[in-house]
């Protein structure tokens, strides 16, 4: 797999806001049929880096590329005629919309009806449904139900199911679990798991170490905006991991992972955690 | 097709208005000794919701995009004045001064339009700016032009027939328009995509615009429609009663705000629908207009609006949480 093009690449991106530097140097490869967890402390700059591939924030400097070639987004829009989709925290964004109407805004489909074109709710609503019926949540059986009644696993499951729908190569989850219980969570995951099977790079942060174990293939650490450790599923333990998540504070192994960042980073190590 | 249980009515947005139109007329019966026939057949409360009602359409549609336009209030004199100065003071064609006054609804629409969208200011201020600006304009602009706050106006007949005549000796055409102009917004609001469009941004805006809305036409030609229909109100009303005064139509801002609340649509946007603003506009003239059918005092008529008000929201409120819950299902355990 990793000989492969990466569909994303970050090299060398840097954002700051201002004088806030938020990003540092992150060098990053994400493959088809791969999940790669992004995990680090509040505020290491997790959100930052995948507004930046979203198209949110433009990199103050440094390059994305995606099939190898460069890109830039000026706007989300851009990221996403691309395939790069985010689903945020709470899935739908329309909580007063019907499921059918909700997942074809924007390009809703249309019937003749005389002269005039109308809204086919019909197949927005059975095409809606089949599609996260597919991902497994065969609970949502009605494309007229409103978002907002569904349960918040349900709500990321068929923000994904959308976004795989309409032709996403990468999904970016920003802690689509975060706010679940544990079966609503495994719904979630299982979905990712799917999106993963279809072939998607799926970006997943999370704070959870038994969600990115159960999920990831490829890990990569934030601390402070840097990239402080970067591997694949194996190659570290769990217990390593957990450490990591914690954002590199109170662990054995610190001051290797500062060192590896050195040499890395010709010798400037990464601004001290508060 | 849907079906028309109760539970299902329940989840739609114009489930309040309708119950409060049933309570409200369950009141006046009751307590105000009203004749239901005498009611139904007083043109008075129809009259008032039709003019009421070409002017809370399309302001319930911004505010289900999440906008507001008070500039109404001033539209309404505006588009009366402005005919009745071109085509009454200065003598030209009518069909010149119903330009002039829908065009001028077209201009301040666009003025409105461009501002929310270019600005970061809420539109209630910018409305509430452009509001006081026509008022002046309106007022300042007749005393200099005609030397005079009011101008007599006599159209021609077919004008009349179309924009102002008296159907049955006392309903106003201006019921067809409103009828038909509902019936317009239903198809376009509820069966077409740009009708989805407006939901979608008056729920998110910023994930409308990302899902390919443009969003900006979208809320520019809300706010043209908002102010071509109270100036088209405003020409009818100078057409029928053949003259135009420059006071007036500041009632319309609260009245059209409350019709469109009542009807169920969401303060803060991205829920509503076109029945729902009709039926409160409906429930609104009755409240209004219906006490004189009644032994109450009109001076509690305020009262009951209030009351009314509170109790519609309340209703709605809870509606929308039931539409959110899943429809009931017969499951075997
Ligand atoms: N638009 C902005 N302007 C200025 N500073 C910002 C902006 N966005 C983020 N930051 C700063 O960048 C840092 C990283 O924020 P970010 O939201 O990316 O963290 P995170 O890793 O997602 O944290 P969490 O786990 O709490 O979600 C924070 O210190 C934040 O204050
Ligand atoms: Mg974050």
């Amino acid at each position: 797999m990793a000989e492969n093009t990466p569909v994303l690449e970050l090299r060398d991106v840097n954002k700051s806001f201002g004088p806030i530097d938020v990003l540092h140097d992150i060098s990053l490869k994400v493959h088809a049929g791969e999940v790669l967890c992004l995990l680090g402390d509040n505020g290491a700059g997790k959100s930052t880096l995948i507004k930046t591939l979203a198209g949110v924030h433009r990199p103050t400097s440094g390059t994305i590329l995606m099939d190898g070639d460069e890109v830039s987004f000026d706007r989300p829009k851009d990221a996403q005629d691309r395939g790069i989709s985010t689903v945020h925290q709470f899935g739908g964004t329309f909580p007063l919309m019907t499921i059918g109407r909700s997942f074809f805004v924007g390009v809703e489909p249309t019937k003749k009806f005389g002269p005039l074109k109308i809204f086919d709710r019909k197949t927005a609503n059975e095409t809606a449904v089949k599609a996260v019926q597919d991902f497994g949540i065969t609970r949502i059986d009605d494309g007229d139900r409103l978002i907002g009644g569904l349960s918040g696993g349900e709500r990321q499951s068929l923000a994904i199911a959308r976004a795989v729908h309409f032709g996403a190569r990468v999904l970016i989850l920003d802690e689509p679990t975060a706010a679940l219980g544990v079966k609503q969570a495994s719904h979630v995951l299982r979905i990712v798991l799917e999106a993963k099977k279809r072939g998607l790079a799926v970006i997943f942060i999370t704070h959870q170490v038994t969600h990115a174990m159960a999920v990831g293939d490829h890990f990569a650490v934030l601390i402070r905006g840097a990239l402080a450790a970067n591997f694949m599923r194996g190659e570290k333990s769990r217990e390593e991991i957990t450490d990591l998540m914690a954002g590199g504070e109170a662990l054995a192994d610190l001051d290797s992972i500062i060192e590896g960042y050195m040499e890395t980073h010709e010798g400037h190590p990464p601004a001290p955690v508060a | 097709m849907d079906t028309f249980a109760i539970g299902n009515l329940m989840r739609r947005p114009e489930a309040g208005a309708i119950l409060s139109l049933i309570a409200v007329i369950a009141f006046y019966v009751i307590f105000g000794g009203v004749n239901l026939v005498n009611l139904f057949g007083a043109a008075s409360w129809v009259n008032f919701a039709a003019n009421l009602g070409i002017v809370a359409l399309p302001l319930g549609l911004l505010m289900i995009a999440g906008e507001l336009d008070i500039s109404i209030g001033a539209m309404i004199p505006a588009g009366s004045m402005s005919i009745a100065i071109v085509s009454g003071y200065y003598g030209m064609p009518i069909v010149v001064g119903m330009a002039v006054a829908l065009g001028l609804g077209v201009l301040v629409g666009l003025v409105n339009g461009l501002l929310a969208t270019r600005t970061t200011v809420p539109s209630l201020i910018i409305t509430l700016g452009t509001l006081v600006a026509m008022q002046g304009i309106v007022l300042a602009g007749s005393v200099l032009l005609t030397g005079n706050a009011s101008v007599p106006l006599s159209a021609p007949d077919w004008a009349k027939t179309i924009f102002g005549q008296l159907l049955g000796g006392s309903y106003q055409i201006i019921i067809v328009w409103w009828i038909a102009l509902t019936a317009l917004f239903v198809l376009i609001i509820h069966y077409t995509p740009w009708g989805n469009w407006v939901f979608a941004m008056g729920g998110d805006k910023e994930s409308a615009r990302n899902a390919g809305i443009p969003t900006n036409k979208v809320t520019i030609t809300l706010f043209v429609l908002s102010a071509v229909s109270a100036s088209f109100v405003g020409m009818c009303g100078a057409i029928l009663f053949n003259s135009a005064q420059v006071s007036g139509g500041m009632n319309y801002i609260f009245n059209a705000v409350v019709s469109v609340v009542v009807g169920g649509v969401l303060l803060t946007g991205g829920f509503g629908s076109v029945m729902g603003i009709f039926f409160g506009t409906l429930t609104f003239a009755i409240v209004n207009q219906g006490i004189y059918f009644t032994d109450i005092d009109r001076n509690w008529s305020s009262l009951i609006i209030g009351v009314m008000l509170l109790l519609a929201v309340l209703m709605n409120n809870s509606f929308r949480k039931l539409a959110m819950t899943a429809r009931p299902k017969k499951k075997p355990a």
